[in-house]
């Protein structure tokens, strides 16, 4: 493995989201990898979590300014669709993260693909409901807690 | 002619990109008019949410459709006049209202979801790719138009009334959605797309038992109208393009 890319892999993993900023590009499973040529040139390979996200443009530019800060000569972002992500390339610690945000998250691999019934990620209520199948970004859907009254987002499951 | 991966030439790969394509960036447009004017807060977002994934698709195969000549996406989407678009008519028909959306809705995503579907093991590794991150997508899509569907069917006097006018309006849209083009017949035989015979029944069992549950039935008239795989569009897809390409013909090239 040429020098350097382990750093490489590390901080790229450790870019933000810029729509779920306590989420990293590594626990959302959209890193898929990255190389680092003889000369020090690295590539990054990122997949979109929906087709049409718009915050892919901006991820593989954070990724270039962080990677170029840290002194790596070149850096190249690319993206790839398949294989296809899916909310089962969550990082072991996503899910964990998106309910301390009051998020609920997808429900894990093996269960039913859309959820009938999410706990509350503020009362731990199961009295909820779904108001909207799409939410404030393509990744979310809207929901609310009939016991604390609170309106909660969902991190919906796409398989 | 250069033959392509599993013997699919490029001319008819593009061809079934471009058309299929199309069908996405049309109707991806036609919803993004909506946005400011949906019924309620919640439609607003997912209205935007579904044009949203249908301009990631059509992204996705306009690059792959222009890679046999050199044109990349955008010289595809704001540099061709109407009779180079190749998408189904039934997208490109105006939002009307609520129902007639939802109606063309579950019409197109019912087909798109059926095609994807298939496409997931299909021949061409690229169109492979693109169906599988679209088949979930128009899930969700199919399921938003279903849920409407029903509840403005089996609604109230005036939205049954809505819903029966929209489907009277859209059907005859919907046999161009199973003819197939010759460059479609030939990828059909390469294994890279279905042949949409296949499909027909499927679409029509799904979007018939609908309609049923929702006190609705298909109109009793055949479906005629056809030409848009091949260039022949209602005078509705111009004036889409003139407001879609005005921005990028008046400044080329323009970023931002």
């Amino acid at each position: 493995m040429p020098a350097g890319e382990e750093l490489a892999r590390r901080l790229a993993a450790e870019v933000p989201d810029p729509e779920l900023p306590f989420l990293t590009l590594g626990d959302l499973g959209i890193l898929r990898r990255v190389e680092v040529n003889l000369e020090g040139a690295v590539r990054v390979v990122l997949t979109p979590t929906y087709s049409g996200c718009p915050a892919v443009h901006h991820m593989a530019d954070e990724v270039r300014r962080t990677l170029m800060a840290a002194g790596f000569p070149a850096v190249q972002v690319d993206t790839e669709l398949s294989p296809a992500w899916s909310t089962d390339r969550l990082g072991p610690h996503a899910r964990e993260k998106l309910e301390a945000m009051g998020i609920a998250p997808p429900p894990p691999m093996g269960k039913a693909p859309v959820a009938l019934t999410l706990k509350c990620p503020h009362c731990g209520s199961l009295r909820t409901g779904e108001l909207s199948h799409f939410g404030a970004t393509a990744c979310k859907s809207l929901w609310r807690c009939q016991e604390c009254g609170e309106p909660f987002e969902h991190f919906k499951a796409l398989r | 002619m250069t033959a392509g991966v599993a013997g699919l030439s490029v001319v008819d790969l593009r061809e079934v990109a471009l058309g299929f394509g199309d069908d996405c960036l049309v109707l991806s447009h036609r919803l993004a008019e909506w946005t400011t004017h949906a019924p309620e807060l919640e439609e607003e977002m997912a209205l935007a949410n579904l044009a949203l994934d249908l301009l990631g698709q059509a992204r996705s195969l306009l690059t792959l459709a222009g890679e046999a000549d050199g044109r990349d996406e955008d010289q595809l989407a704001y540099w061709r006049d109407d009779r180079d678009f190749r998408n189904l008519l039934l997208v490109e028909q105006p939002n009307g209202d609520f129902a007639v959306t939802m109606t063309r809705q579950l019409l197109f995503s019912t087909f798109q979801e059926l095609l994807y579907r298939w496409m997931v093991t299909g021949t061409e590794p690229r169109l492979a790719a693109i169906a599988a991150k679209g088949v979930m997508e128009a899930r969700y899509h199919v399921e938003h138009a279903r849920l409407w569907v029903q509840r403005l069917g089996g609604g109230t006097e005036e939205s049954h009334r809505r819903m029966c006018r929209a489907l009277d309006l859209l059907w005859p849209y919907t046999e161009e959605l199973f003819e197939p083009t010759e460059s479609w017949s030939r990828a059909a035989d390469q294994g890279a797309v279905p042949p949409l015979s296949s499909i027909e029944e499927p679409w029509r069992h799904s979007i018939e038992s609908l309609l049923v549950d929702s006190g609705l039935e298909i109109p009793g008239f055949p479906a005629w109208q056809s030409g848009g795989r091949l260039g022949r569009h209602s005078e509705h897809l111009g004036h889409l393009l003139a407001e879609m390409q005005h921005l990028h013909r008046s400044h080329p090239n323009a970023s931002w």
